[in-house]
Formats: C-alpha cells, structure tokens, sequence
C-alpha cells in the first residue's frame, strides 16, 4: 500500500524536481559568481548582491532597487485590491444571482473569451484607445468636455493598473467563484431566516466561507504582478521600473549573476508574501 | 583571387591547406558546387529588421538553398551567440555585438579569398573612409573590429588581414525622426532632443548601449560637456550623462521608451510622439502610412551602425559551403539594391548599382531630386517624383558619422545606470 502511493507520487516528483527545484538551485548558485561580458566565472563571491543594493544607505534618495520595488508593490496592492473587488462581485453574480446551470457556464464561458488571444495583444488593444488621439480622448474632445487631450491615459501608472486588472481579474474569479459554489445554501437561507440584511450575510457568511478562494486568487495576482515585466513595459511606455524588467536587462546583457542575485531576491520577497497570506487560513485544510 | 598554387608553396603546406586551397578555389570561382544536393537549410539568426521574406525566396529560387529565419532583437542576437552557438548556421549581427561574442571563440574569421566581392567591400569598412575622406570613428567603429589574424582568433587584428569577423551587410547612420507636421519649425540640432518644448512628446531607445549614445549626442550639443569617446566612456561620464536623462526624464520629458522597430514606428504615427532617435526604416515605415515624418540632418552628424553576417564554428562541411554561397549571393547585388530601396546601404555599392534603375540610384545614393515616383520593394509610394532624400548623398550622410554604436569597457556599470534611469 505505502510503496504504491510513493510510486504514485514519483512521476510528479521527478518532474518538479527537475524543472523547478534544480533551475531553481542552480539560479542561486549563479548568483555567487563572478562574470565578465562573456563567461561566467564559478568563483565564490557576494559581490552580486552588494552591487544589487548600491546606494541603499544612501537616505537622500532611495536607491534603485528599493524604488523599484515600492513601484511594483504599490502596482501589486492596487491590482489585488481592484481585481480582489471585482472578482469578487462577478463570482457572486454568478454564483448566486444565475439560476441556471447553463446560464452559469455560458456566462463563465463568455468571461474566458479574453484569453483566447495573447496577453500582449490584449494590452496593445488599449493603446489606440487610450492615447492623445485615441478613441477615448476624441470622444471627450468632440463632446466638448475637454479642450486638451488627457495625457495619463496612456503610458501612466493608470494604464498600468488597467491592463492588469482587465489581464488578471479572472484569476480571482475562478477560485471565488468556485468557493462559493461549495457554500451549503442552506445557510444562507438561515441567514436570511434570521434577520440578516444582505450586507450581513455577504460579510458574516460568505466572506469567511471564499476566505479560500479569496487566498488562492490573492496568490495568482500577487505572483503574476511582482514578476511581470511585458504589461508594465507596454502599458508604462517603458519608463515605469519593475523587477523583472531589470532582471531582463540584465540578462540580455549576459550578466548573469548579478540578473540571478536580483531573481532570487525577488522569490524571496514573494514566497514571504505568499506565507503570510497563508498563515490567515489553512488551504490543505480548507480545499 | 590568389592563385591557390602559392599556398603549397609555402613552407608550412600541408594536406590541410591544400585542401583548403582547393576550396577557396571552388569558392573563387564561382561558388555552385552544393546544387543539385539533398536540400540544405541555413538557420539565420539576426534582428528582425534585416531578415526580410523576399530575400529569402529570391535565394532559394536561385540556388535552392532555403533560408530558416530566427528573428530576435539586437540583444538577443549576442545571446545566442554567447549562450547557444549550436543554434544557427549563420548569424547577423551587429559590429559592435563583436566585443562579446568574439573572446568566446564561437565565430570563426571568414576567409575573405572565398568571397567573391571581398575587395569590393565599401571602404567605411575596410579603412574608414567615405570618399577617400576619414569618418567619424568614436565607439565601436567596425575597421576597429572587422579582422582577425587567423580564423580561430579571439582578439582582433590591428590591420587587415585575410580573416573578415564579419561581412557586412548593411549599415546606416541614425538621427531623430521628427514629425514636422506637428513641429512646425526648423530642427537642426541633438539637443532638441531634450527642448523642454516638447514636453511629454519625446522618446528615446531604451536599448541601452545605442540609448546612451543618443544621449551623449545630445550632452554634447548642449554644450554641457565633451568626450573624449562617446563610444567608450569613464564612469564620471556615464554618471553625467545619465544624470541629463533623469533630469529630462522626471521634468516628464518622455512619452514613452522604445524597444523595437514597431515600437517606434506606433508612437510616430499616432502623434504620441514628435520628436524620437528613430531608424531610418522606421521613417520610411511611418511615411508609407501617408503620415508627413522626416529623418531629421542635424549639424552635430549622424550615430552610425552596421551589421554583418558571421560564421560559427559549430558550421563545417555541405553547410559551411551553403553558408558561403549565401553570402556570395548576398554581395552580389539583387539584395543590396534589395536593401537601398529600403532606405538602408549595402556593402557593395557596385553591384547594388547594377541592380538598380538609374533614377533610384540618384535619389537613393547622389542625393538627387526623384526623376519618377519612388516605391519600396513592395511597391508602397515614398516618394513622390521631385522630392530629394533626407540628408542628401551617400557621402554627405556617412561622411557625417559622429560616431559608432558600441560596447564600452564600463558596460556593465553603464546598464546598472541605464536602469536607474527607467526606474527615475
């Protein structure tokens, strides 16, 4: 019995280990080398991140890579926050409001049409709509609400936070929405049997009750925004700083180390996030 | 071409060179010995911007070689280079990409006595002169980096020899691009680059080995401060220079960076941007839009650039031949006047000439008025009879290069800057 569950498991295992643990091992072995242009030179040293936070104690002005990790944490929270709202409330339409099996999946089916075309030309479609001529500034500017055409639209931390959310708010609607579906409708009936208002019953009932699908989708968005580097390139006009950008950089430059020490810290700061988030609720538990 | 004879003559002849006689010779004389074999694939790693569909059919058709494109951007191309030599059969990239991928021993020196045209090749290569006149050589000039002294070299040679790192196929020299519908005044200089007057409607590249010499263009035409090398700066100077684009950059000069070709052909044509370091391609690109866009002279000169095609090691036998024919079939005109329709220059001017109508070598190259409407090779209009090309003659524009594109020995320090900029 026991040999037959290791060997269930041994596939998975292997594949784990050889596509992430072992990249992952020799990332962080990378990071203590030295290198010229060209080569990679296995030698020990802690130079790398040294160079990585050159400047920090400086307290005139916060060093490069302190400010760029603030702008992606301020990205991080709005975009969770936006996405955490709205899948929210689209998982509870769903969930609760669609009567009908069919109607669910059909609208479900409609939420997934975004994703049948790439990421990027899924950014590149706002361009035109947001820029000093676009579709939307036009608009304002025939209706004769404004006289100069609005420059934040596009290549702002705005369009930034706007293709996140419209990239990556169906992450967070499919674990809610799948907590929710798992909630006994008979307590909300008690609920509401009991006096409870709406509001009371979101907050008091069903909101504990996604707390799991809440986390997961949290995990996702929080993964994907730290690490993007192509939404904030496209939508920030190249001139928002990210972490995976440097990293980029770095790497099209072959300086590997020092683009290696810049990943490791950057998995660091995010399995952090990721173990706190898990320490408010217990998925293995919950799932 | 040498006779073959002379090298067994030599003291050191053995069955080796002998051999290699023998295919230089083959090579000499006309190169087809691979037709009529199985068929051959050539993986072509380059920029997107050289690798164009048509070229790729006209060299099958004529040889029945086919042509495997691996389009990447110009860093990417160093890369593979670096990283993965067993990726491509040949490879085009630019010069001042040598300084990396050279010491790593993965490109081999061509053997210019199996290239047909070798001492056809324009002069800007060879000894940094157009029109028996000395160009600007700051930077990565490519007569810094175009020899080595034996095919397996990984230091360059001070003076020509036999061995080409790369055969050049073609180069321009850049400026900014400029939307004079929307500027409506004379521009003449670097440094209205950053003229607060166009706030929120510059852009620079933001690759940063090309973005900083843009940028120094600028310093320098500003009057803040002049290098000794543009191309190949001290850390003060990088400091300088950077500080000038934070500046810029927080005063909200830019609209956005650029990265690829597309990227700067869109923010010119949608008016995102007037004023833009830009490609001359990327020019012509906004213009068959029917958008009014110019590739602005300017008083301080042009940052020029140049590609080439290298051969690496990993590359032996049936293919290295193939690769060889390419590049003798490339030099041989049909692509070079190919490419000077587009608006970029080609390696061996004579037989891109030959290739030509008589009144697209005169707007193209002389500097002359269009005798009839000019089309790119697609046949879009880019210019309609009576308009003369910016920046005038081949000699005026490359005998205008301030300097190079380049690698510089404080490379890394200069990338760590670079994205303190972005993060400003």
């Amino acid at each position: 019995m026991r040999m037959t569950a290791w060997l269930q498991a041994t596939p998975f295992t292997l594949v784990f280990v050889l596509f992430l643990v072992l990249p992952l091992l020799l990332v962080a072995t990378v990071s203590f080398w030295r290198a010229t242009d060209y080569e990679l030179i296995p030698a020990f040293t802690f130079q790398n991140y040294l160079d990585v936070f050159n400047g920090c104690s400086n307290t005139d002005e916060l060093c490069v890579t302190l400010k760029t990790y603030l702008s992606t944490l301020k990205f991080c929270f709005l975009v969770w926050l936006i996405t955490l709202v709205i899948g929210f409330a689209v998982a509870y339409f769903l969930a609760f409001h669609v009567r009908s099996v069919g109607a669910q999946t059909l609208l479900f089916i409609l939420c997934t049409i975004p994703f049948w075309t790439s990421n990027v030309i899924r950014m590149i479609s706002w361009v035109p709509l947001l820029g000093r001529n676009g579709v939307i500034n036009q608009g304002l500017q025939g209706a004769g609400l404004i006289d100069t055409p609005i420059e934040w639209l596009l290549f702002s931390d705005f369009s930034v936070v706007l293709a996140f959310v419209h990239l990556y708010t169906m992450f967070m609607i499919v674990p809610i929405f799948n907590s929710m579906m798992r909630i006994d409708r008979a307590l909300l009936e008690a609920a509401r049997d009991n006096g409870a208002t709406g509001w009371q019953t979101t907050w008091n009932v069903i909101v504990p009750l996604c707390r799991t699908g809440i986390i997961i989708g949290s995990i996702f968005v929080i993964t994907i925004v730290m690490g993007d580097f192509v939404t904030i390139g496209v939508m920030g006009g190249q001139q928002i700083a990210s972490v995976g950008k440097i990293i980029q950089v770095q790497t099209s430059y072959l300086q590997f180390p020092m683009a290696a020490a810049n990943a490791v810290i950057l998995l660091i700061v995010t399995l952090m996030m990721i173990w706190g988030l898990t320490k408010l609720v217990d998925i293995r538990k919950e799932l | 071409m040498s006779d073959p004879q002379d090298k067994t003559a030599q003291p050191d002849a053995t069955r080796r060179t002998l051999i290699k006689g023998a295919v230089a010779a083959g090579g000499a004389m006309g190169f087809p010995f691979v037709h009529a074999q199985e068929k051959i694939t050539l993986r072509y790693l380059g920029t997107a911007v050289n690798q164009d569909k048509a070229i790729a059919e006209k060299f099958e058709k004529d040889t029945g070689i086919k042509i495997q494109y691996i389009p990447v951007t110009t860093d990417d191309v160093t890369k593979r280079a670096v990283t993965a030599p067993n990726s491509f059969d040949l490879i085009d990239t630019e010069y001042f990409s040598l300084k990396k991928i050279l010491p790593t021993g993965n490109l081999l020196g061509i053997d210019t006595k199996r290239i047909k045209n070798a001492d056809k090749i324009t002069t800007l290569f060879t000894k940094g002169e157009v029109a028996g006149k000395k160009v600007g050589d700051q930077g990565t000039a490519p007569k810094k980096v175009m020899y080595v002294e034996k095919p397996d070299a990984k230091t360059f040679a001070a003076s020509p020899t036999q061995f080409m790192t790369l055969i050049p196929t073609v180069y321009n020299a850049d400026t900014l691009g400029i939307r004079p519908d929307l500027i409506k005044r004379p521009i003449e200089s670097w440094k209205e680059l950053l003229n607060p007057e166009f706030k929120g409607k510059a852009a620079i590249l933001n690759i940063p080995s090309i973005g900083i010499m843009d940028a120094a263009m600028v310093v320098e035409a500003a009057g803040i401060y002049k290098y000794p090398d543009k191309g190949n700066m001290t850390k003060k100077e990088i400091d300088l220079t950077i500080k000038t684009l934070i500046d810029a950059k927080k005063a909200g000069q830019f609209r956005a960076l650029w990265k690829d070709f597309n990227e700067s052909v869109n923010l010119m044509a949608s008016g995102e941007v007037v004023i833009q370091s830009m490609w001359s391609p990327a020019v012509t690109a906004v213009r068959t839009k029917g958008i009014d866009c110019r590739f602005q002279p300017l008083k301080e000169g042009y940052r020029a650039w140049a590609a080439g095609f290298g051969v690496p090691k990993s590359v032996t036998g049936k293919k290295a031949d193939a690769v060889y024919e390419f590049i003798n079939w490339f030099l041989d005109g049909w692509a070079g006047a190919y490419l000077n329709r587009q608006g970029y220059y080609s390696a061996v001017l004579e037989t891109a000439k030959a290739k030509m109508e008589a009144y697209e070598w005169a707007y193209w190259m002389e500097g002359k008025p269009a005798t009839s409407d000019i089309k790119s090779p697609n046949g879009d209009l880019l210019a309609k009879a009576g308009s003369v090309r910016d920046g005038g003659s081949y000699e005026q524009r490359m005998g205008g290069i301030a300097c190079w594109n380049a690698i510089m020995d404080e490379n890394a320090y200069m990338v760590q800057k670079w994205n303190e900029f972005v993060a400003a």
